[in-house]
């Protein structure tokens, strides 16, 4: 069930990735609400199918990106595994946690994009690329984490019902 | 003689009264009495009827206040459906007037042949410059064919899927656009960056630049078709010891608020990859 949520959920999370989240800018960043949604996805203690989201995310972002499809997968897939992480060894708060790999999450991420791109011969100086891009980035995804964390913990919820109760 | 009863001497003397009062009357003689009378009769009468409707006023305003604001929120809501309403016309009038402006300039401009497109989307990485669009190969849009608006030149296609396509804008770090300044009769290359200014670079040395000065495509490359107007110069940096002259450019295009785009259909890219030298 849980699989099969993830397409609609995260599609229709794409969709307001690009339609909106991509046109709020602070400096030159954006919010990315695919990593937040499975940022809050893997920090459910329940949840099982955190790293097919994390691939299925991945893929989605890779077809429609123009970066390199593989950097959106490796990059999801390592923030679902810090999320993983730090539910099961680190930390009993969630909101801390979901702070802390939002926070690893986004440096994770903009610095996976800045290091291919700059591979395959994009322009990008580093210094402007931290300071107008990866840090405003941050701190957007740090604002959007709660209401992303709170809608997702309410989703999984009732998602796994007995979970909860037990 | 026989004695007169004191009730028949009573009626005796009110009847006497009373035709005397009448004689008088019909004489002219009670006028300013009846006047007077008369005026306090109405008077009295208009503060009676006055007080009665205020107090019938005041037993029937709950009843009145509660249909007032059942109109009142009648009202309201009409007018929030006319604000609505007037929203939707103001935007339809905006996509009019855009897509009039973007006919006119396909009519300027027939050598071209244009499919005209919806901005649905931006890439989501903050890296990246592109934009996203409702026709693609279904509606035989093909990598490298060039975008553009009324204004003057967007990017160019990136890749495409049957109902859509990405277009990388000018302003992408990672493009370049070969492009001609009008007035000096030069040739430069335009690049983005990463916060989506534009610049020029490779201008030569012997030229002269100066504020204001057209910029276009050249046509060289085979990568856009020449003369798309692209922007204009607003300030020149030349260093005797650097090769080149760079300089700034203020583009047409808005590139945070473009909506709809042209994608010219009949320009076929040339790749000319193959024939750069390998050493």
């Amino acid at each position: 069930m849980a699989i099969l949520l993830s397409v609609p959920v995260l599609g229709i999370t794409l969709v307001l990735q690009t339609a909106i989240a991509g046109r709020i800018h602070l400096l030159s960043g954006t919010f990315d609400l695919i990593l937040l949604v499975l940022a809050a996805w893997a920090l459910q203690e329940q949840v099982k199918a955190a790293w097919v989201w994390a691939v299925l995310g991945g893929l989605m972002v890779g077809i429609v990106s123009g970066l390199p499809w593989y950097v959106s997968l490796f990059g999801y897939l390592v923030v679902v595994g810090v999320g993983r992480l730090l539910t099961r060894r680190v930390w009993q708060a969630p909101l801390l946690a979901m702070f802390s790999i939002t926070f690893m999450g986004s440096l994770i991420m903009g610095t996976l994009s800045l290091m291919i791109l700059r591979f395959f011969g994009d322009p990008l100086p580093m210094g402007e690329s931290y300071s107008l891009v990866i840090l405003p980035s941050i701190l957007l995804n740090l604002l959007a984490s709660i209401p992303v964390f709170w809608i997702v913990r309410d989703m999984a919820r009732r998602l796994y019902p007995a979970a909860v109760e037990a | 003689m026989k004695k007169i009863s004191p009730r028949t001497l009573q009626t005796a003397i009110i009847v006497l009264v009373a035709v005397g009062v009448v004689v008088l009357a019909l004489g002219g003689y009670f006028q300013t009495a009846s006047s007077w009378f008369g005026g306090l009769i109405v008077d009295s009468q208009t503060w009676i009827s006055n007080r009665y409707l205020a107090m019938v006023d005041f037993l029937t305003f709950p009843r009145d206040l509660a249909s007032l604001r059942q109109r009142n929120a009648e009202l309201e809501a009409e007018v929030a459906r006319l604000q609505t309403q007037i929203i939707e016309l103001e935007q339809q009038v905006t996509e009019t007037e855009i897509l009039s402006a973007l006919v006119d300039f396909a009519r300027a401009n027939p050598e071209n042949t244009y499919k005209a497109a919806t901005v649905i989307g931006r890439d989501p990485s903050p890296f990246l410059n592109y934009v996203i669009i409702n026709i693609g190969a279904n509606d035989g849009i093909l990598p490298g064919m060039p975008v553009v608006t009324q204004q003057g030149l967007v990017g160019q296609v990136d890749a495409v899927v049957g109902e859509a396509a990405r277009v990388i804008m000018i302003n992408d770090p990672a493009s370049a656009v070969n492009v001609r300044l009008q007035k000096a009769n030069t040739e430069a290359m335009l690049v983005g960056s990463l916060t989506g200014d534009l610049s020029l670079d490779m201008i030569s040395q012997d030229a002269i630049i100066e504020p204001g000065d057209v910029i276009l495509t050249s046509g060289l490359g085979g990568g856009y078709p020449p003369n798309i107007l692209v922007g204009q110069v607003v300030s020149v940096r030349k260093l005797d010891y650097e090769l080149f002259q760079q300089a700034s450019v203020q583009p047409v295009v808005n590139f945070s608020q473009v909506q709809f785009v042209l994608v010219i259909t009949n320009f076929k890219p040339v790749d000319i990859k193959p024939l750069l030298p390998t050493r």
